[in-house]
């Protein structure tokens, strides 16, 4: 029989955590829910990525490469001096504290290591110590530290705790973007072989198969035929969407997740139902078939390589501009990044819409727009006819995804759009929508499982938002243009504010479009009676 | 005047101190920007157990209704359940609340009478703190279903995508069961 403790040794909980020492003495200590699994061998190997071999991150060994420090300190010295910004981010922070209290991880959970100063500070003062004098000699009077095993570990554990939503540097007054700190860390780490099984799979599989998923073209389009045989039962229309059709005028890109992860399938519903009613000469690619890049979660080089795709399949196609559909990061990596990493893509023209005659210059280099930029510009001019009553049963909020509000200052559009295909709309407190928004906490290729502790405080400040609007005004479904919002934020809303559905907007635009030749609809994109149609009032 | 009336004359200072006591759970660091940053949607973790803990105080002195308890620290509990905390330390700020009373009351000669109350009352955070481990079993469980959810979304999605399994309804019993077909791979 196991021994009972006796009163007094019940007595002995200690509630509170151990006494705090200086940060830089407190070991590491990774607690499962925090972390996801460490890289599969194969998938790094798939890549060529370094140090290839499956290992476990609990593991006290991390089967680390010979002289490892010395490869961390020369990619450092590396990029140090090929990013000016990094060698500015390293230096210029004087610790005022603004950014401390702005982070999700922070904020709902508590580790002051989540503070983004005092995250990017984990590295500040490896810097310190080898590329400044003052670290050099003073070391930890400067505020410098050796790199060790223990800090190795600590950056992982940490850097992979940051979800790169750069709400932090919205605060910042020297506009340190402490997302480009953990874009570092982890290109450090991924050239040790520390990358996690949830990135590097879809990394491997986007390499060679072309999505994340890793799904051949025939499962691609098997999944579209479903979704066609959906489309037909509800509006009584049969549309024939092109996959691979050279000569095309415009390609389609959209995040894999749309293509099976419900609610992103409804949302790639609404793509196709809104392009087969406006008649646009658009094509599928089953080898660009992925919007989303996780090769931004490991190394510069590997995003690059993954995002080189989309424009080869343009130029093979021969197609005059693509549009991107409703995803986060992957529009960070193609508003910023894809036109000095794979452009100039001068063999295409700057996208103009076929049905208004809009010339979007934003995209005049890269050729890439979003899709809430193209629709919201038909229903300013007027070009589809809609029905918002059919989302009367909707109360709905607004979710600015990190990317694409920090990112590349896509504010309006999705709110115009939400405004005209709905009556409901109630936007959520000032200081967590647009610029300020807070992330779903599950960002950068932290929408593991295992995490899911970590995913749920990070999701915390978001949900307590939400739950304020549905508390206020009945809010009933958040409206997001991300994958992975769509996909982490259910589980978000599951936990935090249970009766809050998430959607994409296409969704929504979907539900309200009346097509033409359509039959009398009954029922929403997900199957469920449309207000006054059976017994939903 | 009974107990309740002096706690509830009381009632600012024990707040007070019952909170700095929950908040000495965390890091000094944390604890600092919990106790200061008063914007609810800044700061959720730090408002959703000062309001919480108010509302707690305030059913026990009135009408003690287990319902509204329950909403109460369930506000707490779900954020505790998924931080850095044991099931003890989660749910220990309830027992917190019996030394902050007999503290608060330290400078107060209690009668028999007093005495009796105060018992229970101590009964009564007793019985608070069985409900916050059911709460909080709940919410870990929530984790676990939600774990378990999203695995069987994206396999069954895909399964069912690729034609290996197809759903059956049953109208009579209005239940749906899976039925798995195997399917020659090479046929």
């Amino acid at each position: 029989m196991a021994k009972l403790p006796k009163p007094e040794e019940l007595l002995q909980i200690n509630y509170n955590p151990p006494p705090t020492e200086d940060w830089m003495d407190r070991p590491v200590e990774l607690k499962q829910g925090n972390f996801c699994w460490g890289a599969k061998g194969k998938n790094l190997a798939a890549v060529e990525f370094p140090n290839a071999r499956d290992w476990t991150p609990v593991e006290a060994d991390w089967k680390l490469p010979k002289d490892w420090e010395g490869t961390v300190l020369e990619a450092m010295a590396d990029r140090l001096s090929k990013y000016r910004s990094f060698k500015v981010f390293m230096d210029i922070c004087v610790r005022c504290g603004a950014c401390a209290d702005k982070c999700h991880f922070f904020i709902g959970g508590g580790d002051p290591k989540n503070m983004p100063v005092l995250r990017a500070e984990l590295m500040r003062s490896v810097y310190r110590k080898y590329f400044t004098t003052a670290g050099k000699y003073l070391g930890k009077l400067a505020g410098a530290r050796e790199l060790d095993l223990n800090v190795l570990k600590e950056w992982w554990y940490y850097f992979y705790q940051c979800t790169e939503c750069r709400r932090c540097s919205v605060f910042c007054p020297y506009g340190i973007d402490t997302a480009e700190i953990t874009l570092m860390a982890r290109e450090f780490t991924n050239l040790l072989g520390l990358n996690t099984d949830w990135i590097s799979g879809p990394v491997a599989n986007c390499y060679m198969k072309g999505n994340h998923l890793g799904l051949e073209p025939h499962a691609i389009m098997n999944s579209i035929e479903g979704m066609i045989d959906d489309i037909e039962t509800i509006t009584g229309i049969r549309i024939n969407p092109s996959f691979n059709r050279k000569g095309a005028e415009i390609l389609f890109v959209t995040p894999s997740g749309d293509l099976f992860a419900d609610p992103g399938t409804f949302t790639a519903m609404g793509y196709m139902m809104l392009f087969h009613e406006l008649g646009i000469d658009y094509t599928w690619s089953t080898y660009a078939s992925e919007g989303g890049n996780f090769g931004f979660f490991t190394s510069n080089e590997m995003a690059k390589r993954l995002n080189a795709k989309i424009y080869a399949e343009a130029k093979r196609l021969g197609v005059k501009y693509i549009i991107g559909g409703e995803c986060g990061h992957m529009w960070r990596v193609l508003n910023q990044y894809m036109d000095t990493w794979n452009g100039p893509a001068d063999f295409m023209e700057v996208p103009k819409s076929p049905i208004t005659g809009t010339v979007f210059d934003n995209a005049a280099s890269t050729k890439m727009i979003h899709v809430t930029e193209f629709t919201a510009d038909l229903i300013k001019n007027n070009k589809i006819k809609l029905d918002p009553s059919r989302n009367d049963d909707l109360v709905i909020t607004y979710h600015d995804s990190c990317n694409t509000a920090r990112g590349m200052g896509l504010l309006e559009e999705p709110r115009y759009i939400i405004n005209s295909v709905c009556n409901k709309f109630h936007e959520m407190p000032d200081n967590t929508i647009r610029e300020r928004t807070f992330c779903c906490g599950s960002g950068t290729g932290l929408n593991a499982s295992e995490n899911m502790e970590i995913r749920m405080r990070g999701g915390y400040p978001r949900a307590n938002a939400v739950k304020f609007v549905r508390d206020k005004h009945g809010v009933n479904m958040l409206a997001n243009i991300c994958a992975i919002d769509r996909a982490t934020l259910s589980a978000s809303m599951d936990y935090w504010v249970p009766g809050v559905r998430v959607t994409g907007v296409h969704e929504l635009v979907a539900n309200a479009l009346i097509m033409t030749g359509e039959k009398e609809r009954e029922t929403n994109l997900r199957g469920e009676p449309l207000p006054g149609k059976g017994g939903n009032e | 005047m009974s107990l309740k009336n002096i706690l509830s004359e009381k009632k600012d200072e024990l707040l007070a101190s019952w909170f700095d006591r929950i908040l000495d759970t965390y890091p000094v660091e944390t604890a600092k920007f919990l106790k200061n940053q008063k914007d609810r949607f800044a700061n959720p973790v730090g408002q959703a157990i000062h309001k919480g803990i108010g509302d707690i105080f305030q059913e026990l002195l009135q009408n003690g209704d287990i319902e509204k308890v329950s909403g109460f620290l369930d506000s707490i509990i779900r954020v505790r359940a998924v931080q850095e905390f044991s099931a003890s330390q989660a749910v220990a700020f309830i027992f917190f609340l019996k030394s902050v009373i007999r503290d608060g009351l330290a400078d107060i000669s209690l009668t028999p009478e007093l005495y009796d109350e105060l018992a229970t009352l101590e009964s009564q955070i007793d019985s608070l703190a069985l409900i916050a481990f059911d709460i909080f079993m709940q919410c870990r469980e929530k984790l676990y279903d939600i774990k378990a959810n999203e695995m069987k979304n994206m396999t069954y999605r895909l399964l069912q995508r690729a034609n290996m399994v197809t759903e059956i309804k049953d109208a009579e019993k209005e239940t749906n069961f899976i039925a798995i077909h195997k399917k020659e791979v090479n046929s």
